[in-house]
């Protein structure tokens, strides 16, 4: 169940947010909510079958760059493996 | 006004007890309620707004058959535009593929469809009804519609050895989590209980079975077991503890901490047409009867696990023994086990005799009974539709 860095997360169908306006921000899923907090938040929103698993983590380094890099890379792997586990992402091409 | 009381995350919507199955093991209340007393589409309405205004995030639509609503398309479309994450808890009748397209569009975000068995035999046996033929054509159509799907096998010791060919149901379909839920006994299923146990050799393969097959599908399907939990060491934290996470409203509008909570005498329980919702979360008797520590018996009163599994069920307390206030008596630690264990070893005993038919020939002057226990039907106790 290892991720490929070049595919594209995409949430899964019935995985969703909460309405932008709701608070706090959650993910939405079958008899399951994932409270979104900063670096989830901003993984969640690239998982929109256009960012690839690199994209995401590239750009997340960026946001949080006082954070070591290797650290931020196995937390947004980690993360993913945990949604993919709950079946709230297809993983494309 | 403040409270020191965490919001609910999720509101059973227990739309109408009307349903065209007869489940043996269904766990709505021996007493239906009437059509006649339903609460509108309007009442509904208010009721997702305040829901969501107290903090709830999902909408569990179930019933008796929520299909049977004509009404909803409009109550999905308005537990949406309230903010809240639709559930479709159904049989899949009744419907046909422009009403899937129409529930989908209106917001559906998750369709989870009920399995009495792999088998039309078996479906039709536990159901009542012949549905089996229904469900595998709406497996079919959900291959061509955006929503999240769950099969939901209801298990029991009829069917609890057609766990591989359910499984590869399950597969061949689109559904991404299947659940393997035993039978709770509450309500028909504890009417019918000593006919829907498993025996505990059947439940040891049977979480064997699973176990491998969660690993195999892994990241492709979700797949999870509820055993029955007169088999467990201690309790399940029933609702995640009485009104804590969830609180469920009936067809007619009364607010109940969990669906079974009429069998506990001397509860008065509020209606959503005479009171907000949110005081009924904060104030109501029957939400306040069970919270905290203070009602709470030994060993209950001061035991490590008592954060964890509040005691578990009242309402199996009461049905077991008289006694909502009484440990469950399915913990290991409750004085009153042995009265579990009576009920589990004469399952045993049934189990061991369907296991000797099956491997002998009965003959003539044998204390044998004639036929299995697996070919013989139980006579079963079928939900009537209410009218």
């Amino acid at each position: 169940m290892s991720i490929d860095l070049t595919s594209h997360p995409r949430l899964a169908p019935g995985c969703r947010m909460n309405e932008k306006t709701q608070q706090p921000r959650t993910l939405l899923m079958p008899e399951r909510a994932l409270r979104l907090n900063g670096p989830s938040l901003e993984i969640v929103e690239r998982c929109d079958g256009k960012h690839t698993v690199q994209q995401i983590i590239t750009e997340l380094q960026q946001l949080y760059s006082q954070a070591d890099p290797t650290k931020v890379e196995s937390d947004i792997l980690g993360y993913l493996a945990l949604l993919q586990k709950e079946r709230a992402l297809d993983f494309e091409s | 006004m403040t409270s020191t009381i965490a919001n609910p995350l999720a509101l059973i919507a227990e739309l109408t007890h009307r349903c065209p199955l007869h489940c043996v093991y269904c766990s709505n209340p021996l007493e239906l309620t009437q059509r006649s007393t339903e609460l509108s589409t309007e009442d509904w309405s208010r009721v997702f707004q305040e829901a969501a205004a107290l903090g709830v995030l999902q909408a569990d639509f179930t019933g008796g058959e929520p299909l049977t609503r004509p009404d909803i398309l409009d109550l999905i479309r308005a537990a949406r535009s309230a903010g809240l994450y639709v559930n479709l808890i159904t049989s899949g009748l009744p419907l046909d593929e422009p009403r899937l397209e129409a529930l989908v569009a209106a917001g559906l975000d998750h369709f989870q469809l009920s399995f009495q068995g792999a088998r039309e035999e078996i479906a039709q046996e536990i159901s009542g009804a012949k549905a089996h033929p229904q469900k595998l054509r709406v497996l079919e159509w959900l291959k061509r519609h955006r929503v999240a799907v769950t099969l939901n096998f209801v298990i029991h010791r009829r069917n609890i050895d057609q766990l591989p060919e359910m499984l590869a149901l399950a597969e061949s379909s689109s559904a991404s989590r299947v659940e393997f839920a035993n039978v709770q006994y509450y309500g028909w299923a504890f009417a019918n209980r000593d006919s829907l146990l498993p025996t505990r050799e059947q439940l040891t393969q049977s979480i064997d079975f699973l176990k491998k097959a969660q690993e195999r599908l892994a990241g492709k399907i979700k797949v999870e077991y509820v055993v029955p939990d007169y088999y467990a060491k201690y309790p399940k934290p029933c609702m995640g503890g009485w009104g804590r996470k969830l609180m469920l409203i009936t067809p007619n509008g009364d607010a109940l901490p969990c669906h079974a909570a009429r069998v506990i005498p001397g509860l008065t329980f509020d209606n959503v047409k005479d009171r907000a919702l949110r005081e009924i979360w904060e104030e109501s008797e029957a939400f306040q009867k069970f919270r905290g520590e203070s009602w709470m018996q030994e060993p209950c009163k001061t035991c490590d696990r008592r954060a964890l599994d509040f005691g578990g069920c009242r309402c199996q307390a009461l049905l077991l023994a008289a006694d909502a206030t009484a440990t469950d008596p399915v913990c290991s630690l409750s004085p009153q086990r042995s009265k579990v264990d009576a009920i589990l070893n004469a399952i045993a005993l049934v189990g061991a005799q369907a296991e000797a038919c099956a491997t002998k020939e009965p003959s003539i002057g044998s204390d044998a009974p004639m036929a299995s226990e697996s070919l013989t039907k139980p006579d079963w106790l079928y939900r009537p539709n209410p009218a």
